[in-house]
């Protein structure tokens, strides 16, 4: 670990990428999925990751959020190299610096909503009544209060993903990373996810979203294009202290 | 990551398929269960066998003349035996000088004979000796009273018996006292009834009678040598003593080389039959006998407890099992449990100790079991729970769930997060 002191501060990006690739299997049968990527995501930012299956997106999803490493290049997360950190400390971060929301949802069955929600705290080791109040608070952030006590099966996929939101938020992550958070909703459970995203966003938090869907995409204030393991585009929609594009428009939606 | 925060998502993981649960914890209760519970039947049997043997008398030796294995001079048909041993040799032993350690002499001649009243008749083993027998045999009586020295000095036909004998002849114990029942056609006023004794063998050790040396050997057995001389120690620490004492005087009396002798006097009579040909007697100990079937009874639940063993050990393969099946049926939820940050331990913590709790579970459940089956009277044995295999059995559950848990949570354990998460 290499925390440079000058960089400790608000202005420093919460990533920053050089040259990373990425290759799965050895010599001539390697697939390259990111072929050297470089990218700076400041504090703040609501980024959208745009690109067809197959293009590197998730393996980029992965190194971002510290499920896998690069084979080659510099990965900074939060001034942090966690390019080269082993399974353990990869553990740490994740549970420190980042909150996942996945296209599945992936909420714990035969375990109430609150008491998913709670589960990172429980591995970060914060005391039963704390954690119990910092989870009701990231509940009623994403307007699931009143559904503390239900069993994941026991509510709509919206009100998962939203769950799931909560499970992110509840650690106060430097960044949240969703992968195609809307891919499994249909359009209304889609608006209420992508409206609790966006208010996020407007509350400052740093976003990272993984989709295809160029509509999902422009709630986003910067989108970046992928090819082929590059970035091809990057366009930003609106200023980084700005509130997200679609805000306003979501918030009559909800 | 607090040990009570992983007991709890255990306990959450077990009890999301109870039946499962159940089935596997039933495995460690029918392991702990039987372990506790054979090794109460073994140690209850050897209890069972030693009181039986202290019933004869822990603190007696039994003398027997040479050429006559242990069975065979014993119990029945002895008339016949010629060697040895005289009514001289025994009153040779009741020596205060040279036997300090011995209490009392009672010489035996026994014989097998038909005891007969009105119309009733049984098969006893007769025994004719001194009234110091009842007390070195422990044969009290329970109705009556003992023969007395005079008896055997008059040689007068009275006769104790034992239970069997009055039920089979007189009906119950009380009306046999004061009757006149026939021995081989002499016969004999009953005194008393001795209390009833535990069988070891085949032979009913209450089908006896017991009657006057003098009177028997007028009737029945005829002059001539002993059956066997019962010796009663001082008490139960000075029978090894007494044991050489009588050694030395029998072997002077009856002129044996130093050198077997010695060998008789060391070996006391556990050698048993084989050297019988060159010595004209043998001495049995009864705390040596006891040490034996101890012994032998000690093998005995060690065996049983090693069957039960196989079944715990089946037990933990049971929850290998069953942790494997887990693992796998969720590793989807260990893949979401590392994305959100659990370290390698938290997840090891949770499935070692899922393992754990099902066999702690188990365990307390067969200790449980163990106690309520040794209640019952099994295949004729009661058995006695010994506390050390309470404990080994918790111990080996504990550590059976930690050996047999260790496998299936190493694999969850060092499960990759991005397959596990890919993982349907």
């Amino acid at each position: 670990m290499t925390t440079r002191p000058k960089e400790v501060g608000a202005d420093r990006p919460v990533i920053s990428l050089r040259d990373l690739c990425k290759e799965y299997g050895v010599s001539d049968l390697a697939v390259h999925a990111l072929r050297g990527v470089d990218l700076e995501v400041e504090r703040g930012d609501y980024l959208a990751v745009l690109g067809a299956s197959g293009s590197g997106k998730t393996t980029f999803m992965n190194i971002i959020g510290c499920l896998d490493v690069p084979t080659s290049g510099r990965y900074l997360l939060d001034g942090i190299d966690v390019s080269f950190l082993d399974e353990s400390q990869l553990a740490l971060v994740r549970r420190r610096k980042i909150g996942f929301v996945f296209q599945s949802f992936n909420l714990i069955p035969r375990m109430t909503a609150l008491a998913n929600v709670e589960l990172p705290l429980a591995y970060a080791g914060i005391r039963g009544d704390q954690r119990r109040q910092r989870a009701m608070a990231a509940l009623s952030l994403v307007g699931l209060a009143d559904r503390s006590n239900h069993m994941p099966n026991q509510v709509s996929g919206g009100e998962q993903q939203r769950l799931a939101i909560a499970r992110a938020l509840v650690t106060s992550p430097t960044i949240v990373l969703a992968d195609e958070p809307t891919g499994n909703l249909d359009t209304a459970a889609s608006a209420d996810v992508l409206a609790v995203l966006d208010r996020l966003s407007a509350a400052g938090r740093t976003i990272v979203m993984i989709t295809h869907e160029h509509d999902i995409a422009a709630h986003a204030k910067r989108q970046i294009h992928m090819v082929d393991g590059r970035i091809t585009e990057d366009n930003r929609i609106v200023g980084l202290a700005d509130p997200p594009p679609l805000l306003a428009s979501s918030k009559v939606a909800s | 990551m607090k040990v009570a925060e992983i007991l709890r998502f255990a306990t959450h993981g077990l009890s999301a398929n109870k039946s499962r649960s159940a089935l596997t914890t039933l495995g460690i209760l029918i392991g702990v269960g039987a372990v506790i519970l054979l090794v109460a039947v073994g140690n209850g049997s050897s209890k069972q066998i030693e009181a039986n043997i202290e019933s004869l008398g822990s603190n007696t030796l039994t003398v027997f003349s040479g050429g006559f294995g242990l069975g065979s001079s014993s119990a029945s048909g002895t008339q016949s035996q010629s060697t040895a041993l005289t009514l001289q040799d025994a009153e040779g032993l009741a020596n205060k000088t040279s036997a300090p350690d011995v209490y009392s002499v009672s010489p035996e001649t026994s014989t097998s004979a038909t005891a007969t009243y009105g119309g009733s008749s049984t098969t006893v083993t007769v025994t004719g000796t001194y009234p110091s027998y009842f007390r070195a045999s422990n044969s009290p009586v329970q109705n009556g009273t003992y023969f007395t020295a005079t008896d055997v000095n008059k040689a007068h036909n009275v006769v104790d018996i034992g239970t069997t004998v009055a039920q089979d002849l007189f009906g119950n114990n009380r009306s046999a006292i004061g009757k006149s029942l026939s021995i081989g056609s002499t016969p004999f006023e009953v005194v008393g009834v001795l209390k009833s004794k535990g069988t070891t063998g085949p032979t009913d050790s209450n089908a006896i009678a017991i009657a006057p040396y003098t009177s028997v050997e007028d009737v029945l057995t005829g002059y001539g040598s002993l059956s066997e001389i019962l010796v009663q120690a001082t008490s139960a620490q000075t029978t090894s003593a007494a044991d050489s004492e009588i050694t030395a005087i029998l072997d002077k009396e009856l002129g044996v080389t130093s050198s077997t002798s010695t060998a008789s006097g060391t070996s006391g009579s556990s050698s048993g039959s084989s050297s019988s040909s060159s010595q004209p007697f043998e001495v049995l100990n009864q705390s040596q006998l006891l040490s034996t079937s101890t012994s032998t009874s000690h093998t005995f639940t060690v065996l049983l407890g090693v069957v039960a063993a196989i079944s715990l050990l089946v037990g933990g393969i049971g929850i290998t099992n069953i942790m494997l099946v887990t693992v796998t049926e969720r590793t989807r939820e260990i893949g979401i449990r590392k994305a959100i940050g659990a370290p390698k331990g938290a997840i090891l913590g949770q499935f070692l100790a899922e393992s754990v709790l099902l066999s702690v579970f188990g365990g307390v459940l067969g200790v449980l079991a163990g106690f309520i089956g040794s209640k019952f009277t099994i295949v004729g044995v009661k058995p006695v729970i010994v506390p050390a295999s309470i404990v080994l059995a918790v111990g080996v559950s504990v550590l059976i769930g930690l050996f047999f848990g260790s496998y299936p949570a190493n694999r969850a354990a060092s499960m990759r997060p991005i397959e596990a998460l890919r993982y349907e």
